[in-house]
């Protein structure tokens, strides 16, 4: 992996999309970054620590992206640049506070940096967090390939510096977790002391208190509407936008981030250079209008190609309103007309569908036999369902929580959170999670479900969380329903950091972004002082964990209980196997046993299969990580564990 | 200039697999390397659902001049290079084409449906029969089971490299494999990695008995 901190200037590197945004940082003389760990986000604020003692920088994983925009904005008031990251939700949970810091506006430059995931590969959303420059009147910077997601993040640390508002710098999937080839630039050092000045008068928001309030509103709003002025006279020379094509196209075509990346490769494979120009933003709130206008009087149609939503389409259309007379009638195609799908991620061939439907051309990717027996050939490879890894405590937690709610009857159900653990909603976590929204929502829908009792409900209800989550935003609605005394167990699913994202440290981890020790704040004290029944489990001790977790049903107000048991991918796991397993074949009853086959039908962990032709089961040497859990779900105590010593 | 050792430009390989077989890794191996001789390379890779069961895949995209977007279009592979023998049938059905060529580890990795005796996973020889079908030439070696003789299973990812540079597909030698991991993995490390390598090269030239590609 390449260091950030060790190449020098002109080297020519094959960066991460959010390597290369972390560079950027640091050739901006970043100081402070903070974040909350989000797919696809999670990777700058992980570079940036793993140089920070060399670099100088406070790098810290927040408890939550408001947290972290906050961290980064006292940075800026003290005079120091800095960064925030989160993935596209943790926009709307950072909004709050970036709303109201558009009525001081910033002071060193800061950048509010957020992935987002067109297509939801990794998430329960596809939320376009490009609104929010619009809805915050901020400036918006979208990087198009890997060397502009460098460059742009030191402009955006610049740029925020010159107009005094923090700047949205947006990245996709498509961009952070590719890589690509980069030219570093130089490394600036960042040695400023710090210092809040705030003897000056109110509303001089360099040099007084940094306060909102309802005098200074429209005050604010107007300054900040200039400055978004500025930015759009700034943004019409930009090198990051750019035109490829002839100068009146019969077609423009209008597009930004990874999008522009699809639609240059969509347009060579047609051959199309000459009917088909180009415009690739990277500015686009506000949008450069005499660029765009200028192009826009050159083409015949016009065509926008963006991912999720219809943003920059809007923002075109409405210049080309506004500005009728220049720009001339246009027939506008993008997601609006049709052309372009209205949800999900796009690639080139999306792009291509397009270009050929608009131009009125045919392309057939591959020879049409060829497709067909490819397609009839995927019926032959069996699908891969999503599963929790072989090993994983969060499998034999929902199989304890799945029997224990089955003994207690009544219809029981488990409300999700989200991490790996929203896989409760398949078989891998035997079905038992119900509902699933976002971060924290899962106690407070329980909170709700729990004082229902007054209209005649009666099933028990349970929710979880994982340990990240639970600080993030499990702990105000479990005051709730603590407070409110609901009926509710709350089971924490503690595996000793966030796992989804790569295991990143949390607050109850004894050490911080940059393996600095950290103060680590115990969830079972949290819960107790909260008032809360507390019970702590190992999953892996299955009966003990099944007769707790029902004993604690049978109570009722509210309660929690930690199911504590560390990931199977962390690091102090993956060095070796807790227990050698192996199946005695002669034990082995198969289909006759239990409930037909209990570990390879229902436990279905990959470490185990089905044998069908011998009819037993087997462990897969290189899958299984020697947990010991299946030889507890074994009815005929076929599965045997030894110490591995 | 580099450009003209690609038979096609951008010349774009998919490795793919199961979250956890290391893919993610040969790709960015195989990019450092084509960067280090003057390519411009784009890897565009899947995370989130990957270490959980699902199937990954990189792709890799080599120019001479352009970034190209990290995404394949559709049936524009030029070479897949597959650690999980089904998951090339699937990379086939929406980025193969008839000159698309493979290099195939032969051991799978049930999905769980299969390990639940739900579903049949094929027999190796129709994989096999499938795979020749739907590509110009392939390759299908042992790699996992050349990585448990060397030691751990990781080393597959790394003899599915050696496999590849063995086809001449792609513009890397021996000695720019072994000057990255000589620069990025601690002595003793790089020298097992060279090792399975040199297993990968030797495992598919066997394969190949002595045809050129």
């Amino acid at each position: 992996m390449t260091d950030l901190m060790e190449v020098a200037e002109g080297t020519r590197c094959l960066l991460m999309g959010n390597a290369a945004i972390a560079r950027g940082a640091l050739e901006a003389g970043v100081s402070v970054a903070a974040g909350y760990p989000g797919t696809p986000s999670s990777e700058i604020i992980e570079n940036l620590s793993r140089v920070a003692d060399r670099a100088g920088l406070h790098v810290r994983w927040a408890v939550n992206e408001k947290v972290a925009a906050e961290v980064a904005a006292a940075a800026s008031f003290a005079g120091l640049r800095s960064i925030c990251t989160m993935k596209q939700n943790g926009m709307h949970v950072a909004s709050d506070f970036l709303l109201h810091l558009t009525g001081t506006g910033v002071r060193a430059g800061m950048a509010v940096i957020v992935c987002e995931d067109p297509g939801a590969l990794s998430s329960q959303n596809e939320a376009d967090a490009r609104f929010f420059a619009r809805m915050l009147e901020v400036p918006l910077l979208e990087p198009g390939d890997f060397q502009e997601a460098k460059d742009m993040t030191r402009w955006a640390l610049e740029l925020s510096e010159e107009l005094k508002t923090f700047v949205i710098l947006r990245s996709v999937t498509r961009m952070s977790h590719a890589s690509g080839t980069v030219t570093l630039g130089a490394l600036s050092g960042n040695g400023k002391k710090a210092y809040f000045e705030c003897t000056g008068s109110l509303l001089d928001f360099q040099r007084g208190p940094m306060i909102t309030g309802p005098g200074a509103v429209t005050y604010a709003r107007t300054v900040q509407q200039g400055r978004l002025r500025q930015a759009s006279r700034m943004f019409d020379q930009s090198p990051f936008n750019s035109y490829t094509g002839s100068l009146e196209p019969r077609l423009l075509v209008v597009s930004s981030s990874a999008c522009a990346l699809y639609a240059r490769e969509a347009i060579e494979i047609l051959g199309a250079w000459d009917r088909v120009g180009l415009l690739k933003l990277g500015t686009t709130w506000p949008l450069p209008e005499q660029l765009v206008l200028r192009h826009l009087a050159g083409a015949g149609e016009v065509l926008v190609v963006e991912e999720p939503q219809d943003f920059l389409e809007d923002a075109v259309k409405v210049l080309a309103a506004e500005q009728a007379s220049i720009a001339g009638a246009k027939v506008f195609y993008g997601k609006r007309s049709g052309h372009v799908p209205p949800a999900g991620e796009l690639n080139c061939d999306v792009v291509i569908g397009a270009l050929a439907r608009i131009l009125g051309v045919n392309y057939e990717p591959a020879p049409k036999d060829y497709a067909d027996r490819a397609l009839a050939a995927t019926f032959t490879a069996p699908g891969r369902e999503l599963t929790f890894c072989a090993g994983c405590p969060h499998r034999a937690s929902f199989y304890c929580l799945h029997n224990a709610l089955a003994l207690k009857g009544k219809n029981g159900f488990v409300c999700g959170d989200v991490g790996c653990y929203t896989m409760g909603i398949l078989p891998a976590g035997f079905e038992v999670v119900k509902t699933a929204f976002c971060m924290g929502s899962g106690i407070g829908l329980a909170s709700g479900f729990g004082k229902l009792g007054a209209f005649g409900f009666d099933q028990p209800v349970v929710a979880v969380c994982g340990d990240s989550t639970f600080f993030h935003a499990a702990m105000p609605a479990l005051v709730d329903a603590v407070h409110h005394e609901a009926d509710v167990m709350l089971v924490v699913l503690d595996n000793s950091g966030t796992a989804m994202t790569g295991f990143q440290p949390h607050p109850g981890i004894g050490e911080d972004a940059s393996g600095k020790r950290a103060r680590p704040m115990d969830i079972e004290a949290i819960c107790r002082a909260m008032g809360a029944k507390v019970v702590v489990c190992d999953p892996f001790e299955v009966e003990g964990t099944e007769r707790t977790l029902l004993s604690m049903l049978e109570e009722s107000g509210p309660r929690v209980a930690i199911l504590r048991q560390e990931c199977a991918l962390s690091p102090h796991k993956r060095a070796g196997k807790r227990f050698k397993i192996r199946v005695d074949e002669a034990a082995c009853i198969g289909s006759r046993c239990g409930c037909n086959r209990m570990c390879t039908r229902v436990f279905r962990c990959p470490g185990l299969f089905w044998d069908a032709r011998a009819k037993v089961a087997r462990i897969d040497e290189v899958i299984c990580t020697g947990c010991g859990v299946c030889a507890s779900v074994c009815p005929s105590g076929a599965i045997r564990k030894e110490e591995a010593g | 200039m580099a450009g003209r050792t690609l038979s096609r430009d951008p010349f774009s390989v998919i490795v793919t697999g199961v979250g956890g077989q290391g893919n993610v890794t040969a790709s960015r191996l195989i990019a450092s390397m084509l960067v280090a001789k003057g390519y411009v390379v784009t890897v565009g890779e899947t995370f989130g659902a990957s270490q959980r069961g699902g199937s990954v895949m990189s792709h890799v995209r080599i120019s001479a001049c352009h970034t190209y977007s990290p995404q394949v279009p559709k049936c524009r592979a030029d070479v897949v290079v597959s650690l999980e023998p089904t998951e090339t049938i699937r990379v086939l059905a929406s980025y193969g084409h008839p000159e698309t060529r493979c290099v195939v580890n032969d051991r799978p990795v049930y999905p769980v449906r299969v390990i639940a005796g739900e579903v049949e996973y094929p027999g190796i020889e129709e994989i096999d029969r499938t795979i020749a079908g739907l590509c110009r030439a392939h390759v299908m070696i042992g790699a996992t089971s050349e990585a448990l003789r060397l030691g751990n299973p990781v080393l597959q990812n790394v003899i599915m490299i050696g496999a590849l540079q063995a086809t001449g597909l792609v513009p890397f030698t021996r000695a720019d494999f072994e000057g990255l991991v000589s620069a990025e993995m601690a002595p003793a490390t790089a020298e097992l990695n060279l090792e399975a390598f040199d297993a990968g090269v030797r495992l598919a030239e066997q394969a190949m008995g002595g045809k050129a590609w």
